[in-house]
């Protein structure tokens, strides 16, 4: 604790020194640089680009986690990483790929998109938005940290007791992912709500429900799991704390706890996360396939449908996860058939997909062939999850390489080819400029073909008897080949992520040439209606919606832009504040102190968080307008 | 061993793999290729879901490449296709298919997940042995409450009888599984599940422990002996009435260095030793097993290296190294231990 007062105190001492001290001129000088603006952006739009680069940051951490796994997997009886060290590197991956890289990229797409495609200016709460950011940040941030000090959680992703407790993992590792989380699912579960808020409140005239696009309309459901699914991850977290932390006892048998509790509790949570991060990607695919195939999309109703059943049946089925665990063959087979129903929704979609570019007219951009890409990778995923639903064969494939790949063939061939499409289809809205087509198209192949060897031969794998979270198996096992080739598919990935970053760098050398216009897609949603990057306000007046596709709509009418639904008006916009940042910060603050069992510095860190909220909610903030000669101006430029 | 199992036909790939396999395949830890009527039953739950699946993925891939072929848009042109909205027959036919499919297969998954959840009968016959499994980091015990015998690392049973395995765990959440025999159960600390097994063939099985339970999870194997029903009683006899008496002057110097430095944690049965230690895996017949940990080759080299360094072997294991112990009393030790039969 002392260490942290000295370096605070001479991080004070360098400050004063680089600033000439406290005056006037410095806090201007801060409120001037660029750095500023990002750090106190309220806008949907800023503030969608800070969660690409946070997901994007902590995806680089969780890829090499990953690599490190299967180059120790390269040879049997390998001695690369073992053990505890093993068991940090699988736990940080699944954590870090789920709660700080899945979650934040398509919170990124949903804040980009959702505003501009159901003609918003901006999200309902836009202070909660930016808090949201800064608490994700700060509890991904914080969990990161335990590399650096006092070892990572090391139970998995899933982090089970009790080998989560302190007599079996006895570091500070837990401690970090409990904490963490628990400030990371807060931001979620803000950005879950505000969603929720927009989407029902801020639709612009004529925008009812059955006409908003598809990406809106999962990422709707999406949020509204979010808010009924991390409530019990919160009270598991909570339990672990305090059975960490003040040593509760709510998991010792001998005391009648119930160490199966935290797995429903887990659970009950983690089968809507599943579709949290599916349902989104699966609007981006509708939306690109239905844009590049120059169709409307097929049996829109039965997809909206479909995906409301999704989430529904998603809350009903998070126990076969736990067949093992001997919950008696009743509960088995009400889960079992429970799980299977699913396939019916999830096979509306697919064929609606198929049907949609049915007489079509494809382009294959590079958006377009991640969206093509995920289909038969998403069915092959599909078909195993059916196969797992079934109890006695799940009993052989349960915590096996099995598993593994079926949730890799999900969550890489759902949810991050969905990312990835939204990311090359949307670029051009964010940034003015598109990416490198030729350079995208690479970057498609070579992580395609990477993803399907590194991850089609595991289901041999678990099959072959080597369960999941192992960190060696034995010549004698017969698995070595398999392995080996896994490994190299996953090299493989790596290049493809590489030649995304590539591409982007490449992309924003050459951005004059690639300077895209409001509609560089030949859209038929909203969001291409308006200026590429959109002004501030998105919306000078805002739009009267007249159709589903209604950007399209007004093309084929021959219109040249929306027709708007009110008058040209001054545009009333929310100040930008450090407010979150500063909350965040003292939550950070707490968490540390948490971790370190320092229980007074929690407390400092929390007393931050209450000044801060205290200055948010009494101190008068109106916000400012935008006058009509102003828009008249920037609409002119654009 | 046959080689491209019903499995092999959902992917090419998978069969071209199985090629691959014929040459390294050591069996009996393979799901595709179980020995027992439990493992069988499940395979053909495992079948019959591949079957319909296939279907599925066929007439899925068939459309998406002939939608892909058919429907590219040609360079130029810029027509633009005929909005449809959408068809409620076709929605209606891939609505009511898949339910169908799903009812072939729910049916059977319903019946088999009822038939073996079934517990062993209460009273005691020639039909079936009990079996208790306990997990523990990173170490099975099994005990035989009829037989009144407690061992480690191998479970013995034989061939032909039902064996009902009764598991739970000492510390943290474990899971009992012999991929080439049944499906798996958690051992859960506080909870007794069941699962029932059987060999149909003599020989030794892999086992494995399937729940993350700390650093050397990956090496909490154990091995499932199925021995023809003469050997499996002549081994109980053994267990039950063990020779654990040092025999040369070297074994009895062991059997002093075991009293001094083991005998708190180990327990060997039929020997007048003043503790039976149960924190750690019974020693009694130790030479007769195939594995030192459940993991090496039962050798001197393998016992060496185990004694001396076991966190370098099984890390996290509980069990102290023992180089401080002279080499005189270290090779006695290992003497005594290589005569427990």
């Amino acid at each position: 604790m002392a260490t942290l007062v000295v370096l605070l105190v001479f991080a004070l001492f360098i400050g004063a020194i680089l600033t000439g001290g406290y005056n006037k001129q410095m806090i201007e000088r801060f409120r001037s640089h660029w750095l500023w603006e990002w750090l106190t952006t309220v806008d949907h739009k800023k503030i969608g680009v800070l969660y690409a680069l946070g997901g994007g940051f902590f995806f680089i951490f969780g890829g090499i986690e990953a690599l490190l796994m299967r180059i120790q997997l390269f040879f049997p009886d390998n001695h690369f990483i073992v053990g505890r060290d093993f068991n940090e590197l699988l736990s940080m991956h699944g954590t870090t790929m789920i709660f700080f890289v899945a979650m934040p990229l398509l919170f990124a797409l949903m804040n980009v998109a959702i505003p501009l495609q159901i003609g918003a200016r901006d999200v309902a709460f836009p202070f909660l938005n930016a808090l949201g950011f800064w608490l994700f940040f700060a509890g991904a941030l914080l969990m990161n940290l335990s590399w650096l000090f006092g070892g990572a959680p090391d139970s998995g992703w899933t982090n089970y007791v009790p080998i989560a407790l302190n007599e079996y993992s006895p570091g500070t590792g837990i401690d970090y992912y409990v904490l963490g989380l628990q400030i990371a699912g807060f931001g979620t579960t803000m950005g879950g709500l505000n969603f929720l808020a927009t989407i029902i409140n801020m639709r612009a005239p004529g925008m009812s429900f059955l006409r908003m696009p598809l990406f809106t309309w999962t990422s709707f459901v999406a949020s509204a799991l979010v808010l009924f699914g991390f409530p019990p991850l919160t009270a598991g977290l909570f339990l672990v704390m305090f059975d960490r932390l003040f040593g509760a006892q709510f998991f010792e048998v001998a005391l009648g706890g119930n160490p199966v509790i935290w797995q429903h509790l887990f659970w009950i949570f983690g089968h809507p996360e599943v579709y949290i991060v599916i349902l989104p990607a699966f609007g981006v695919m509708s939306d690109v396939i239905s844009n590049f195939a120059r169709k409307r999309l097929f049996g829109y109703t039965s997809m909206v449908f479909a995906t409301l059943l999704i989430g529904f049946l998603g809350f009903m089925v998070w126990a076969h996860h736990m067949f093992t665990v001997g919950m008696g063959p009743m509960v088995n087979s009400i889960f079992a058939i429970a799980t299977m129903a699913i396939a019916v929704p999830t096979g509306i979609k697919v064929f609606n997909w198929l049907f949609t570019l049915w007489g079509g007219k494809i382009t294959f951009t590079t958006a377009m062939l991640y969206a093509v890409g995920f289909i038969p990778t998403f069915v092959m995923g599909g078909v195993t999850g059916i196969m797992l639903s079934v109890p006695p064969a799940d009993f052989q494939y349960h915590d096996t390489y099995f598993v593994v790949a079926h949730f890799h063939y999900v969550l890489i061939g759902g949810t991050v080819f969905g990312i990835l499409s939204g990311l090359y289809y949307w670029w051009p809205k964010m940034f003015g400029y598109t990416l490198n087509e030729t350079l995208g198209k690479w970057n498609f192949w070579i992580f395609f073909i990477g993803f399907h060897l590194t991850f089609l031969i595991q289901h041999v794998i678990g099959l072959y008897g080597m369960p999941r979270r192992y960190f060696t198996y034995q010549a004698e096992d017969g698995i070595t080949l398999f392995n080996q080739i896994s490994t190299v598919g996953a090299v493989m990935m790596a290049v493809g992520a590489i030649l995304l970053v590539l591409n982007i760098f490449v992309s924003y050398r050459q951005r004059e040439s690639l300077v895209a216009g409001g509609d560089p897609w030949d859209g038929r949603t909203l969001e291409w209606a308006i200026p590429s990057p959109p002004p501030v306000y998105n919306f000078a007046q805002l739009p009267q919606v007249r159709a589903l596709d209604c950007w399209w709509h007004e093309k084929m009418e021959g219109n040249k832009e929306m027709e708007p639904a009110e008058p040209l008006e001054s545009i009333h916009m929310p100040n930008d504040t450090p407010l979150p940042l500063i909350m965040s910060i003292g939550f950070f603050i707490a968490g540390l102190g948490l971790v370190f069992r320092a229980f007074e510095v929690g407390i400092v860190g929390l007393l931050v968080v209450i000044v801060a909220m205290f200055m948010r909610s009494f101190k008068p903030d109106h916000g400012y307008h935008i006058e009509v000669e102003e828009i008249k101006a920037t609409e002119k430029g654009a | 061993m046959s080689r491209g199992k019903p499995i092999g036909r959902l992917f090419l790939v998978f069969a071209m793999f199985a090629l691959f396999m014929a040459g390294c395949e050591k069996p009996m830890s393979n799901v595709l290729d179980p020995q027992g009527k439990t493992g069988k039953e499940q395979l053909h739950l495992i079948n019959l879901s591949v079957y319909i699946m296939i279907l599925v993925c066929v007439v899925v891939f068939a459309i998406f490449f002939y939608v892909l072929l058919r429907f590219r848009r040609k360079p130029g042109d810029n027509s633009i296709p005929k909005q449809v909205e959408g068809s409620l027959t076709l929605e209606i036919l891939w609505i009511v298919i898949p339910v169908i499919l799903l009812v072939i297969l729910a049916i059977p998954t319903v019946a088999v997940t009822f038939s073996q959840a079934k517990a062993a009968p209460k009273q005691q016959s020639d039909d079936f042995i009990r079996v208790k499994a306990i997990g523990h980091q990173f170490w099975w015990e099994f005990q035989y409450p009829d037989h009144n015998i407690r061992t480690a690392q191998e479970l013995h049973i034989p061939v032909g009888k039902k064996v009902y395995v009764e598991v739970t765990s000492d510390d943290v959440v474990h899971a009992f599984w012999v991929p080439g025999l049944a499906g798996k159960v958690d051992a859960s600390p506080g909870r007794i599940n069941r699962v029932p097994i059987d060999a149909e063939k003599p020989g030794v099985y892999k086992g494995r422990c399937a729940e993350l339970c700390g650093a050397s999870h990956a090496l909490m194997n154990f091995q499932v002996v199925a021995e023809k029903s003469s050997d499996f009683d002549k081994w109980v006899k053994k267990r039950q009435s063990p020779n654990s008496d040092p025999q040369t002057a070297e074994q009895k110097d062991g059997k002093k260095v075991f009293a001094q430095n083991c005998m708190s944690c180990h327990a060997i049965d039929g020997t007048q030793l003043k503790m039976r230690g149960n924190k750690a895996p019974n020693l009694t017949g130790f030479s007769s097993r195939n594995k030192i940990a459940g993991l090496l080759d039962n050798n001197e080299k393998n016992l060496d290296r185990w004694l001396h360094n076991p966190e370098e072997v099984k890390p996290g294991t509980y069990m102290p190294g023992f180089s401080h112990l002279d080499k005189k009393d270290m090779t006695s030790l290992k003497a005594y231990l290589q005569s427990l039969e």
